[in-house]
């Protein structure tokens, strides 16, 4: 489970994170909402250890683990996956290779053999299939010239092969149609378990429709403003959460 | 084990840190004095036992290089270099000189061993039955300093009229031959290296593939030098007939040492009416120490004439090595539809200093030239493309495609492009693209946080931004140049 207590942090000293408690039992799924601005990418991005926030306060314990201050890919490694917002490109890395490269790298770290090209090819393709992305996907490279979709596709394709033990979805329903919605939600749907846990950030209803959350969470200003059970995300989109702000404030 | 992975696995054990190959052999040396004058001249050239027209040629680059002055316009910096404090002639002592390879000397074997050079090409130095070697055959005729002291293959090459053998056995064997091709695409007054090279000269390697022979295995050298304060002078030539074929591989370490040193090879190629040459090299000498202390000067003229009709030059380089770096391979595209190809990535970490590209220099009608760099630049290096593009007036309809990329890791390092583009024709076309861009914290976050290690994570990138030249090595060269990149860029990000 994921044991987040009085978490603070900024960039370029901006506070942006001003303490967060928040705990995911293990198998749950939480939804994490709130106005643009709110501080939610950076609760994602502190999570995954991006070096230019800065943790100025608290905790974030993950199975026992202390994550602050472990390196990005040590996290990894514990099980924590982050799907960006906005995935990166990798002129010139093929897709195959660089997932290949990082589900060995997972693989080491678990005590787990590595897979070569055709054990991890035919992993690959059958989670293609499973997600309908083209095969090609595969062959191109990394999210160089994916539309949007694909670039969401992509990350889910990374998830359901890195089969993460926590994994943060930043946004990953924004700019999809109803069909890649249900994609997505299948993805992480695949992966529930006593064992998984998510947040997954959004800021639709939609996503929520396939993707059930076991608790919903406002953020705003750096701070949880409010948490409650699914409902909360339909009155969220019903009324918007000026209210809700506006309460807290 | 196959034979490729076991390759994988030499070349991956010898380049995990640094620089892992300063080491020195202990053969004994023969060594020249100091200096350079006409006397030391006549040395080299008596002990390679040359014709007088041969003595008479390095004497007339020696008058000219006097009358030069060492180039300048280079963006490199480096103390003056004296040449007269210089050993011009290092071999190794032979008693007879090997007749095969058991005769090869083992600490040689042994120090090709340590160099990590792939297992299949120390397998046939080491006289293995070429049967036995799997897949396609390379023959190598390693130098050794300055004298060559291993041939292989000859007999297979013997068989399909290729000649391939040190040039000082070629000046002997084949003097109508090295008369007719030698300095007739870097004369000898080319410039101030060249007539240099012309002069002093040791040894370097001669291929000659008659007409509509398609050379039955690649053919490859390993450079190496080995002698404290021996500038090394290697003079390599080939000539590819009419519909001819041949691809040459060329790679090099170095032993780690204080003093710098000088290199100045000189390497022309001739390919007549659809013949074509492919010339692939991975430069790996000591870059100098953290500090910039040390390392190679290399200073080298590459050229190729395509003279005939539809005839092709591709000159394919990944360098990474040396403390100062002065390289244009080129082409002159004399035939018709003939074509040039520059393929290049070029590492600089430290204080290393690069300042490399090409000339395509288009003279016949329909001629086509292609030039993909990729200048990496990391520490406090200074990396520059400079590259000549020239349409003559004759060269109607020449087309040219330039693309030079620049990728910078840290702040303190440098990328410079300097493109010179003159058309006298009007129907010629040049394209240049150029970009220069920076390993982004984004993208690094990206592959450490799907598990990558951060430099598995440059390397990554690294070999994707270089991708487009290294996919035009030969399968064990590309191998050995990811290697390399991946230990020129150690420790260059945080």
């Amino acid at each position: 489970m994921l044991n987040i207590r009085g978490l603070a942090a900024s960039i370029d000293d901006k506070p942006i994170l001003k303490g967060i408690d928040l705990i995911v039992p293990p198998g749950e799924v939480h939804a994490v909402m709130g106005p643009n601005g709110a501080g939610k990418s950076t609760l994602g991005y502190v999570l995954a250890g991006r070096e230019d926030y800065v943790v100025t306060a608290g905790s974030a314990v993950f199975n026992g683990t202390e994550l602050l201050g472990m390196d990005p890919e040590a996290r990894a490694a514990a099980g924590v996956f982050l799907a960006f917002q906005a995935p990166i490109e990798l002129p010139g890395v093929n897709n195959a290779n660089f997932l290949r490269t990082a589900l060995n790298a997972i693989r080491r770290s678990r005590g787990e053999g590595e897979l070569d090209a055709v054990q991890f090819l035919k992993l690959a393709r059958a989670e293609t299939k499973r997600l309908a992305m083209p095969d090609d996907m595969l062959k191109r490279n990394v999210n160089v010239g994916f539309s949007g979709g694909e670039k969401k596709r992509n990350e889910v394709l990374q998830m359901a092969l890195l089969r993460p033990k926590l994994a943060i979805l930043d946004e990953t329903d924004s700019g999809l149609d109803i069909d890649a919605l249900k994609i997505v939600a299948d993805g992480v749907n695949a992966l529930r378990g006593p064992d998984f846990s998510a947040l997954v950030i959004t800021h639709h209803q939609r996503l929520l429709d396939h993707l059930v959350p076991n608790r919903v969470h406002v953020l705003s200003a750096g701070r949880i403003v409010r948490s409650g059970g699914p409902e909360l995300a339909r009155e969220l989109e019903k009324s918007g959460y000026a209210g809700i702000v506006a309460e807290a404030a | 084990m196959s034979v490729a992975a076991e390759t994988l696995d030499a070349v991956q054990s010898v380049t995990e840190s640094g620089y892992k190959w300063g080491f020195e052999t202990n053969i004994e040396m023969d060594l020249a004095p100091k200096g350079l004058n006409e006397d030391i001249i006549r040395l080299i050239s008596e002990r390679k036992e040359e014709p007088s027209w041969m003595l008479d040629w390095r004497l007339k680059a020696y008058a000219a290089w006097l009358k030069m002055e060492e180039p300048e316009w280079a963006r490199v910096d480096h103390p003056p270099i004296d040449y007269q404090d210089l050993h011009y002639y290092a071999a190794p002592k032979k008693k007879n000189g090997p007749k095969s390879l058991d005769e090869v000397d083992p600490e040689l074997l042994k120090m090709y061993e340590k160099l990590g050079i792939p297992l299949k090409e120390r397998a046939i130095l080491a006289g293995v039955d070429p049967d036995e070697v799997e897949e396609r055959q390379i023959a190598v005729d390693a130098v050794f300093d300055s004298v060559s002291v291993a041939t292989t293959f000859q007999e297979t090459l013997k068989k399909s009229g290729v000649i391939f053998c040190p040039i000082s056995e070629a000046v002997r064997n084949h003097p109508d031959l090295v008369k007719q091709y030698i300095g007739s695409v870097v004369p000898i007054g080319d410039n101030y290296f060249a007539a240099l090279n012309s002069a002093v000269f040791t040894d370097g390697s001669f291929v000659y593939i008659p007409k509509g022979v398609r050379c039955p295995m690649e053919l490859s050298t390993y450079f190496r030098i080995n002698a404290r304060n021996t500038g090394q002078f290697e003079r390599t030539l080939i000539i590819a007939e009419a519909g001819a074929h041949v691809s040459y591989l060329e790679g090099c370490t170095a032993p780690q040492r204080d003093e710098n040193q000088l290199h100045a090879a000189v390497v022309e190629l001739v390919a007549m009416d659809d013949a074509s040459i492919k010339y692939s090299t991975v430069q790996n000498w000591y870059p100098g120490d953290a500090d910039g202390k040390g390392g190679i000067y290399n200073f080298v003229t590459k050229r190729g004439a395509c003279r005939g009709a539809r005839s092709k030059i591709s000159w394919t380089q990944v360098e990474t090595g040396s403390a100062i770096t002065w390289k244009y391979p080129s082409c002159v595209l004399l035939g018709e539809d003939s074509v040039g190809e520059f393929y290049s990535v070029a590492v600089t970490t430290n204080h290393q200093q690069a300042d490399t590209g090409t000339k395509m220099i288009h003279i016949g009608k329909g001629s086509r030239s292609t030039v993909v760099s990729k200048g990496i630049s990391a520490g406090r290096s200074n990396n520059t493309y400079r590259g000549l593009v020239r349409m003559a007036k004759t060269a109607d309809n020449a087309r040219n495609f330039t693309q030079c990329d620049s990728l910078l890791i840290g702040a303190a390092c440098g990328a410079h492009t300097v493109p010179y583009i003159e058309s006298r024709n009007p129907t010629a076309k040049v394209e240049h693209e150029a970009t220069t861009s920076k390993i982004a914290e984004d993208q690094l976050f990206y592959c450490r946080q799907r598990g990558l290690s951060e430099e598995d994570a440059v390397n990554l990138i690294v070999n994707g931004f270089c991708k487009d030249v290294l996919k035009e090595l030969p399968m064990e060269f590309a191998v050995e140049a990811q290697k390399l990149l991946a230990v020129s860029l150690e420790g260059s990000v945080g």
